[in-house]
């Protein structure tokens, strides 16, 4: 059932999400690519099932609630930064600079 | 009380019953007074009337409890020395020291000096120091020295006298520099201090000695065990001896480690006459009484001991000479005279040696008093007419006979006392010595020649202690014309004592009457159970009749001499005022600056040690290598280890996503294999 095809979407979707995180500045956006990593994890956990057992199945569900539980959390920590600094570019925010 | 008593019944010795019972109480009474009178030190400074009643009364106290503990031992002589004992101090496996006191004829001579000596010197000090604003404090540390002393002279072992040996030591120090404020007075208590440390280094190695080859450290197992187990004359017991008497040469400033003692006349005069003339400078020579088994099986180490007795009584006589300050006279007087008692039981006449000790206690205590009271009235006139001159130089007095007539009549009989003219007491005490040199002598010259240097010390002590008294009481005045109006008599608080002394001084010949004036030696067949074993080792040769007058007459001979030459010479020509006197020249010049011992000891010792303590162990061990490499070091070390880690935080979040998945790949891989 397309597992191979399945795999390599799933990780296409993950390296755009790593290259987002890497490159992009704007909180938002590595935010995203963070749910676009998570969700191609989920589909490759989801194809593998089909031959390993339902066991990945019920880690997606996991992984769901836990990145719901994240964009909360994540979204909420990305709107402090916005009003304390007025910005949401990574560039600016670098307090801990060794 | 009723624990001590069980212990003490437990102990393998004599029980103690009556009076020796409550012998902790002459330490103990002390020690409240010490309380006492430190409390009020701090809180009521001002209270100088408790403070006079407490500080003397105690002493007085533990003089009667003294005088109980000799009537006893007195009324029946003991076998064995008594123990009384307090508590187990160190119970440890084959270690087991107890705090103990043993009550023997020797300690109880020695309780008896302290206490009696003691009592006097606190009485005459409720005069001396009445104007002092740290009356109270001087009589707190007065009081705690009494107590350190009587521990020192009462215990029953080595470790416990060894606490005494130290207390005896702090409270000196304190007393030296109890006028800490001048910077001079505060150098001398340190010096005593440290000199005194290198002794006790001594005593220290000696106790580890007698331990590691006896096992034990009590005095009465020490003497029972060290026939047994030691070979008489062998290497272990001089070496051990050696070291007791290095600890011995600290406290009773012998040579090479006497330097302190003179420095130590900086404290109140009462204090140079209780600590460092008549108590803890003669507790050197009571130790190597005390270990007189060890000293008699160590022929060689009693030489060591007799030699450097003899050398030292010598040396500081010839400094006395020509000394100014009064108290300084005294000072190397009672070198000397120390000198004198080492010579005694180095050559294993240890009851000439503490029969010396004895009298030495009352005359010198009463030549420092005496002083004291010159001292006293000195400085009240210059005082009164605001003069900055040393009331100490004797250059500055002179007829004061006419002005202190009770203290040149008990200064003078002091030194009669001290040059040995008979019938005083110090006559006895010294021809004792001398004679029982002399009988040493004629198996071994090398003896000879420390009686001969006895002998010529007697002269100089005669020479100089006429010199002091003539510069003094006799001749013109020197203080100055308006001075002179204000000279005076101290208070009878102060001649008081000063007169019980000197009818000890007269009188303390009896304690001893030699058999040629018809007495039986007292003192001899006191202190004999405690000697037993060493006169069997080392017998003392009686001198013959006809011998003996012609020594005595000789002595007799020497001593007024001395007197004789030392009123002339220093009566001969007017004597300058210390302003006006010209500089010394040639040997005078030598003597007056001490044989530069002080300089020498100075460029030979201090200056190295202090020059490898700055430049080497503080400046290079302590600045360079502890805090340099080792402390500051590993913290910079740290510090840099910090700033190449702290490269990695860029700030930059894309670096640290790389460097996270280059970690977790790698992780992946090595989780795969």
């Amino acid at each position: 059932m397309l597992i191979g095809p399945a795999l390599l979407l799933s990780a296409l979707l993950f390296t755009i999400g790593v290259a987002g995180v890497v490159l992009r500045r704007n909180a938002i956006v590595l935010f995203m690519c963070v749910e676009l990593m998570l969700n191609a994890v989920n589909l490759s956990f989801v194809a593998l099932s089909q031959v390993l057992g339902l066991g990945g199945q019920v880690m997606v569900f996991f992984v769901m609630t836990v990145a719901a539980a994240e964009a909360a959390v994540g979204l909420a920590i990305i709107l402090a930064i916005f009003r304390h600094t007025r910005t949401v570019d990574l560039k600016n925010i670098n307090l801990l600079q060794g | 009380m009723l624990s001590l008593l069980q212990e003490a019944a437990a102990a393998p010795a004599v029980v103690p019953t009556g009076a020796v019972r409550f012998v902790w109480l002459a330490v103990a009474l002390p020690l409240l007074g010490f309380l006492v009178n430190g409390a009020l030190a701090l809180r009521r400074p001002t209270a100088k009337s408790a403070v006079s009643l407490v500080g003397s009364g105690v002493v007085i106290l533990a003089f009667v409890v003294a005088a109980g503990v000799y009537v006893q031992l007195r009324g029946h002589p003991p076998e064995a020395p008594l123990i009384v004992e307090l508590w187990r101090w160190i119970p440890s496996d084959a270690l087991d020291i107890r705090l103990a006191f043993q009550v023997d004829q020797l300690s109880t001579v020695m309780l008896l000096i302290v206490t009696g000596v003691g009592s006097l010197i606190h009485l005459f000090s409720i005069g001396y120091m009445h104007e002092d604003p740290g009356y109270a404090r001087f009589f707190a540390y007065l009081n705690l020295f009494i107590v350190f002393m009587l521990v020192l002279v009462l215990g029953a072992n080595l470790p416990v006298t060894f606490i005494g040996w130290e207390g005896v030591g702090l409270c000196s120090y304190l007393l030296i520099g109890f006028w800490f404020s001048e910077e001079a007075n505060a150098d001398a208590g340190k010096k005593a201090f440290l000199v005194n440390r290198i002794g006790d280094f001594g005593f220290l190695v000696a106790m580890f000695f007698i331990w590691w080859n006896l096992r034990t450290l009590d005095y009465v197992a020490i003497a029972e065990r060290a026939p047994i187990r030691l070979a008489a004359g062998g290497t272990i017991v001089t070496i051990t001896t050696l070291l007791l008497f290095l600890g011995c040469a600290g406290k009773s400033a012998q040579i090479p480690l006497y330097v302190w003692l003179p420095d130590a006349m900086a404290g109140p005069t009462p204090v140079s006459a209780l600590i460092h003339a008549a108590t803890m400078v003669t507790a050197g020579v009571y130790l190597v009484a005390r270990t007189n088994v060890l000293y008699s099986m160590a022929p060689l180490s009693s030489g060591v001991v007799a030699a450097v007795g003899a050398l030292t009584a010598l040396f500081a006589a010839t400094i006395g000479l020509r000394q100014y300050d009064i108290k300084k006279v005294l000072a190397y007087s009672t070198i000397s005279q120390l000198g004198y008692m080492f010579l005694a039981v180095g050559s294993g006449a240890y009851v000439a040696g503490i029969f010396h000790l004895t009298t030495h206690a009352f005359f010198k205590a009463l030549l420092f008093l005496g002083a004291g009271s010159v001292i006293h009235a000195m400085h009240h006139a210059y005082h009164a007419t605001g003069s900055h001159d040393d009331a100490q130089d004797m250059r500055n007095m002179g007829g004061l006979r006419r002005k202190l007539p009770w203290t040149f009549v008990l200064m003078l009989l002091a030194t009669l006392a001290i040059a040995g003219v008979p019938p005083l007491s110090g006559f006895f005490s010294k021809d004792e010595i001398l004679s029982a040199v002399f009988a040493r002598g004629q198996g071994h010259p090398g003896w000879m020649v420390l009686w001969g240097m006895g002998l010529l010390t007697a002269l100089l002590t005669a020479f100089y202690m006429m010199r002091l008294l003539a510069m003094t009481f006799l001749g013109e005045n020197r203080t100055g014309t308006t001075e002179h109006e204000h000279l005076h008599e101290a208070p009878w608080i102060m001649t008081g004592p000063l007169l019980v002394l000197g009818v000890l001084t007269v009188a303390g010949g009896v304690l001893n009457l030699p058999g040629f004036v018809g007495g039986h030696e007292g003192l001899a067949h006191w202190l004999e159970p405690g000697l037993q074993v060493a006169l069997k080792q080392v017998p003392l040769v009686p001198v013959e009749g006809g011998t003996e007058t012609l020594l005595i007459a000789g002595a007799v001979a020497v001593a007024l001499g001395g007197l004789l030459l030392g009123w002339r010479a220093t009566l001969a020509k007017p004597i300058p005022s210390a302003r006006e006197a010209p500089p010394e020249h040639g040997f005078a010049r030598v003597l007056y600056h001490k044989y530069y011992i002080d300089e020498l000891y100075r460029a030979l010792l201090v200056r190295p040690l202090v020059g490898l303590s700055r430049w080497i162990l503080w400046k290079g061990v302590d600045q360079g290598l502890v805090d340099g490499a080792a402390v500051n070091g590993s913290a910079s070390f740290m510090r840099g280890l910090g700033w190449l880690g702290s490269r990695l935080q860029s700030g930059n979040l894309g670096v640290y996503v790389v460097v996270f998945l280059i970690g977790a790949v790698w992780l992946l891989r090595a989780l795969a294999r």
